[in-house]
């Protein structure tokens, strides 16, 4: 019966999604779209922070990264953006593996801070490095190809390359390995003595995680056309993160929600105040206070619990 | 799934679905025309945006909110002083609120990320502030127009010129935030008086937010320059000049500065530390005119302090769209022939007091002051104009084609005369 309801509810969240450019307008599927490519990166941070136990503070630098290249690749050197979109999430998988390398002895607080410098690096490069990046403005050009350009297209074309990247890291985190993963989070010094590697395990999941939010990265430069610092700032790291919680940590899928919920009120609270901001803050302490383990995490927690009744 | 939450999940969907059709039967109607401001009302630059609001509201509320026979209505949208949100925004009026128009944004590189999202789109975009070389040169955009804006390298000539002929300075330094903005300016003083004969001793390049000046005023100090050209914005303005001021340098060593560096925003709240600052601006609020007074007394009166900028241009912004709009009697529908009368206004009855109107590249020509930052009466500085310029334009006296040839200014193109 669970399974059969868990199976009714992924037709009816597909068959939403699916539905969802018939039902808005232009700008409201651009919306969903960018709801749709935060919810990867949401997702790739997740499966640090919910499976490993180590929250990073640079996956907003290694999806900027893949834009960069996208964008560069396509308007700079003039190549397909296809092509781009590839070189995008190689560079994406080059520098988490850097990252990866550095960062994964560590645990906890220098875990974050020692991602959070590595991303501020990235920051600094894109920053100053003005014949490639363009500097504070960034790069700019259009870099959809133009059967896309139609926002329902794109949507699908989003929607699909979501829903598989999706599928992949379900099966990555339920996946031995992934269990592997949660035991280095539950305790990485009983881990390392029933013969597991753990150092080379989070370096194997960090990269992949890398190359999600890399995917996301890429998706985002079709998206807006368009890349500057902002888009590998710490900023966007953190945004990643609190769509995560908000989500629910550790449960995948919570990513989605929590990228729904920001960027809808980023987009709409925004038109009725300029305090939006305000609204925001308030969102995450309420959602600490009531709900720690995230909207996804509450909502199961609830489930069980009417089921044991 | 039991029935009620199939009944409650269907439920939701069909409501999602009335509400986006909904939107796009409201979207269709035709009567005011509507205008989208974008504005940073959050971010570094929250206080330019603010001021931005209300310079362009003032016009509008001046005449009743009515042009070309048609109700105007203003959306504002928050850009965050971030390229990305911007963007977001700029899809937003253009594709749900259906502006017919979009003014505004302050930062560079978020008037750059609108203007690549006007230039597929084809949405006209009037950029008041947004200062950066290239939108009205090397890479223009037709529909793209600095409606009552300036270029960053526009301003800066006339003073290099002004410091060389008549101050009779022959070795300067410049400083500057290390951002586009900074480089382009720079470049334009730079090149201007390296190639009168001056020489440029070097150049200081200091990030964003600099909250110490002191390594770069040593610097100054033992290099003994006749002059200082200082390019800073908002708060690392206040702070450089405060500094200057606190290490002994005012007095000793001329300043002069960009027009953004003495801005009523910077010297509104300075005392005697910001006096005797010389820079050149097309806008000067200490100017007798009677158009720029009425300006200003109008502007006080509704804000309570000075024009700033932002401000100003905003309010010429808005009184030149109304022209165009009256021009066009209202049908700012017909996007080439709104454009057309963008083009075409030649404004008499700007807080200039002079007549502006566009060069061929969609950039202003301008009557260009140089200003020195003077006590009023009343305690507060200003800008007022010590000498004139007429009719400068982006290029200054070089053949524009000629000059577009010559690489973008960036910190290393300064376009230094022997290097």
């Amino acid at each position: 019966m669970i399974l059969a309801s868990k199976t009714a509810w992924t037709i009816i969240v597909l068959a939403g999604l699916a539905l969802l450019p018939a039902a808005l307008s232009g700008y409201q599927t651009s919306l969903a779209t960018l709801i749709l490519i935060y919810a990867l990166l949401a997702m790739s941070i997740d499966i640090m922070a919910g499976y490993t136990g180590r929250t990073p503070l640079c996956h907003g630098a290694i999806f900027g990264v893949a834009t960069y290249v996208v964008m560069y690749y396509v308007t700079t050197a003039g190549g397909s953006p296809w092509l781009g979109m590839l070189y995008g999430i190689g560079m994406a998988a080059v520098v988490s593996l850097i990252f990866a390398l550095l960062a994964v002895r560590t645990s906890g607080v220098y875990f974050l801070l020692l991602t959070l410098a590595l991303g501020m690096v990235i920051w600094g490069v894109c920053q100053r490095w003005t014949s490639v990046t363009g500097g504070e403005n960034g790069l700019r050009g259009t870099v959809r190809p133009d059967w896309l350009l139609d926002p329902a297209r794109f949507y699908y074309f989003v929607l699909f390359i979501g829903l598989l990247a999706t599928f992949i890291m379900w099966r990555f985190v339920s996946s031995p390995f992934g269990l592997s993963l949660k035991g280095i989070r539950e305790s990485e010094s009983r881990m390392k003595s029933l013969g597991y590697h753990s150092t080379k395990h989070l370096v194997i999941g960090f990269v992949f995680s890398g190359v999600m939010a890399g995917i996301a990265g890429v998706l985002y430069a079709l998206f807006n056309s368009f890349v500057s610092p902002s888009s590998v700032a710490l900023a966007q790291s953190v945004k990643g993160l609190l769509m995560a919680i908000i989500g629910g940590v550790g449960t995948l899928f919570g990513g989605v929600v929590g990228a729904a919920v920001i960027i809808i009120l980023e987009n709409v609270v925004s038109s009725f105040t300029e305090r939006w901001s305000m609204v925001l803050g308030l969102l995450f302490v309420l959602t600490m206070i009531f709900a720690p383990e995230g909207i996804v995490g509450k909502f199961r927690t609830i489930k069980w619990f009417k089921k044991s009744v | 799934m039991d029935r009620r939450t199939f009944l409650a999940s269907s439920a939701a969907l069909t409501g999602l679905a009335v509400h986006g059709s909904f939107n796009q039967v409201l979207a269709q109607g035709t009567g005011p025309i509507k205008i989208g401001l974008l504005t940073p009302l959050t971010g570094v630059v929250a206080s330019g945006g603010k001021e931005i609001v209300e310079g362009f509201n003032l016009y509008w509320n001046q005449i009743g909110k009515k042009a070309g026979g048609r109700d105007i209505q203003i959306f504002v949208e928050d850009d965050g002083s971030n390229p990305d949100i911007a963007l977001q925004k700029a899809r937003k009026l253009t594709e749900q609120t259906k502006v017919d128009f979009l003014v505004g944004d302050l930062l560079a590189n978020t008037g750059l990320a609108v203007a690549e999202y006007a230039k597929t789109n084809g949405i006209p975009y009037f950029i008041p502030v947004i200062a950066a070389d290239d939108l009205t040169q090397r890479k223009r955009i037709p529909n793209v127009i600095r409606v009552a804006g300036y270029t960053a390298s526009q301003m800066p000539r006339p003073l290099a010129d002004y410091a060389y002929k008549k101050l009779g300075y022959r070795k300067i330094i410049t400083i500057s935030q290390d951002y586009t903005f900074g480089h382009e300016q720079c470049g334009g003083f730079a090149q201007m008086f390296t190639e009168l004969g001056g020489q440029i001793v070097s150049q200081l390049w200091n990030p964003l937010n600099t909250q110490d000046f002191s390594p770069y005023l040593a610097q100054i100090q033992s290099a003994k320059p006749d002059a200082v050209f200082a390019m800073e914005t908002g708060a690392d303005a206040t702070r450089f000049i405060t500094q200057w001021s606190n290490f002994g340098l005012k007095g000793k060593i001329p300043l002069l500065g960009a027009q953004n560096f003495t801005d009523q925003s910077v010297i509104r709240t300075m005392g005697a530390e910001g006096e005797g600052i010389i820079s050149s601006a097309h806008f000067a609020e200490g100017n007798d005119s009677p158009a720029t007074k009425k300006f200003v007394e109008e502007y006080q009166a509704a804000y309570k302090y000075l024009p700033s900028i932002y401000g100003f241009a905003h309010y010429s912004a808005a009184l030149w769209i109304a022209e165009a709009i009256n021009a066009v009697k209202g049908n700012v529908e017909d996007r080439p022939a709104f454009l057309a009368a963008i083009r075409k206004v030649a404004l008499t009855n700007s807080p200039l007091g002079r007549p502006v109107r566009l060069d061929p590249y969609g950039n202003p020509i301008y009557d260009v002051f140089i200003r020195n930052t003077v006590k009023r009466p009343d305690g507060k500085l200003w800008n007022v104009p010590i000498a004139t310029y007429p009719e400068v334009t982006q290029f200054w006296n070089y053949d524009p084609e000629t000059y577009m040839k010559q690489p973008s200014y960036s910190r290393t193109f300064q376009g230094i005369k022997g290097k």
